[in-house]
C-alpha cells in the first residue's frame, strides 16, 4: 500500500523538475493527494482524481498523474484539470483557481467509458447521438521524439515530450496492432 | 425481482427543494467534493451518485443520462429539473438556475 507521504513526495519532486509548484491550498492538496493514493490502491496506478478511470491501463494512460494534459493547461490556464499541479502566479495567489475545460478528447472518453464495462453490450439510448466505439481493439502505437529520441507506447503521442519539451508535432510513430488488451 | 429503473442515488437534505437537483460526481474529485459543499451551504436539497464507485448498469445509464442532454463526461454534471445540465463546477450558472 502506498502512503500519502510517498504520494506527496512523488508530486513535489514531480513539480520542481518541471518548474511548477502544487495547490496550495492545504484542503484542496490534501484531497487530491488523497485521491490519486486511493485511485493507485484501487486501480493500480495513480489516474486523476477528478476523471473517470476505465480501470483499463491501457485506456487510461494519457489519465495517469501527471497526465498528458497537464503541460498544455498549466501553459493556458496556469494549473491542470484537477489543480494538483499549479503555475507560479498562481501558488502565489496572484492567479485565481477556477475549473478549466476538459482537454482529454470526447471521443477518447467515450471509448475509455465503454471499456470500463466488460462484456456488457453497447446500446445507447435512441435519444444519444454519439456512437461509441468498440473498445475491444486497441491499436497502440510506438512513438519516438525526433528531437531527443524518447520512446513511449501508446495510442496517440504525447501532447508535450516529456524528456527535451519538444511538441507532439516532434513525434513520429510505428504502428503495432494487439488485440484483447483488457 | 429487483427494479432496474431505479439508480442508487444518495439524497442530500436541505431546506431549499424548490428545484429537483441531482449530480453526477466523482468520490475522489475536488471539483465534485467544492459542488457538493455549495449546494449544502446554500441548504439545497439535492441527490448524488459517485460514478466511480457505482454499479455496471447505473454508470451506463448516467452515461447515457448525460451524453442524450448534449453534456460531456466530465464531472461534476449537475442535472436540474431534469432539463438544464451543468458541466463542472460552475458556480454562476448553478446559482441562476437555482435562483440563489
Amino acid at each position: 500500500m502506498i502512503t500519502l507521504e510517498k504520494v506527496r513526495r512523488r508530486a513535489e519532486s514531480d513539480a520542481k523538475s518541471h518548474g511548477y509548484f502544487l495547490n496550495p491550498d492545504a484542503e484542496s492538496l490534501k484531497n487530491l493527494l488523497e485521491g490519486l493514493q486511493k485511485n493507485e490502491e484501487r486501480y493500480g496506478y495513480p489516474s486523476c482524481p477528478c476523471r473517470l478511470a476505465s480501470r483499463k491501463f491501457e485506456f487510461d494512460r494519457d489519465i495517469i498523474c501527471p497526465c498528458d494534459y497537464r503541460d498544455p493547461d498549466v501553459q493556458e490556464y496556469g494549473y491542470c484539470y484537477c489543480a494538483l499541479y499549479v503555475r507560479k502566479d498562481v501558488f502565489e495567489g496572484k492567479t485565481s483557481v477556477l475549473p478549466i475545460p476538459e482537454r482529454r478528447p470526447f471521443q477518447k472518453q467515450i471509448r475509455s467509458y465503454a471499456a470500463s464495462g466488460e462484456g456488457v453490450a453497447e446500446k445507447p439510448s435512441e435519444a444519444t447521438t454519439v456512437v461509441t466505439e468498440k473498445p475491444s481493439k486497441i491499436i497502440l502505437k510506438m512513438w519516438y521524439c525526433k528531437q531527443c529520441g524518447y520512446v513511449c507506447f501508446r495510442e496517440e503521442p504525447p501532447y508535450v515530450c516529456p524528456i527535451c519539451k519538444a511538441k507532439r508535432e516532434m513525434f513520429a510513430e510505428i504502428t503495432i496492432h494487439s488485440d484483447n488488451h483488457k | 425481482m429487483r427494479d432496474k429503473k431505479k439508480m442508487q442515488t444518495i439524497k442530500v437534505p436541505g431546506k431549499n427543494n424548490k428545484h429537483k437537483v441531482l449530480m453526477y460526481a466523482i468520490s475522489t474529485c475536488v471539483w465534485c467534493k467544492r459542488a457538493k459543499k455549495f449546494l449544502t451551504e446554500n441548504n439545497i436539497e439535492y441527490e448524488y451518485v459517485d460514478v466511480d464507485v457505482c454499479n455496471r448498469e447505473d454508470r451506463d445509464k448516467i452515461r447515457e443520462a448525460i451524453l442524450s442532454r448534449g453534456g460531456r463526461l466530465s464531472y461534476p454534471t449537475v442535472i436540474v429539473d431534469d432539463r438544464s445540465l451543468i458541466t463542472g463546477f460552475n458556480e454562476g450558472q448553478l446559482r441562476e438556475v437555482l435562483e440563489i
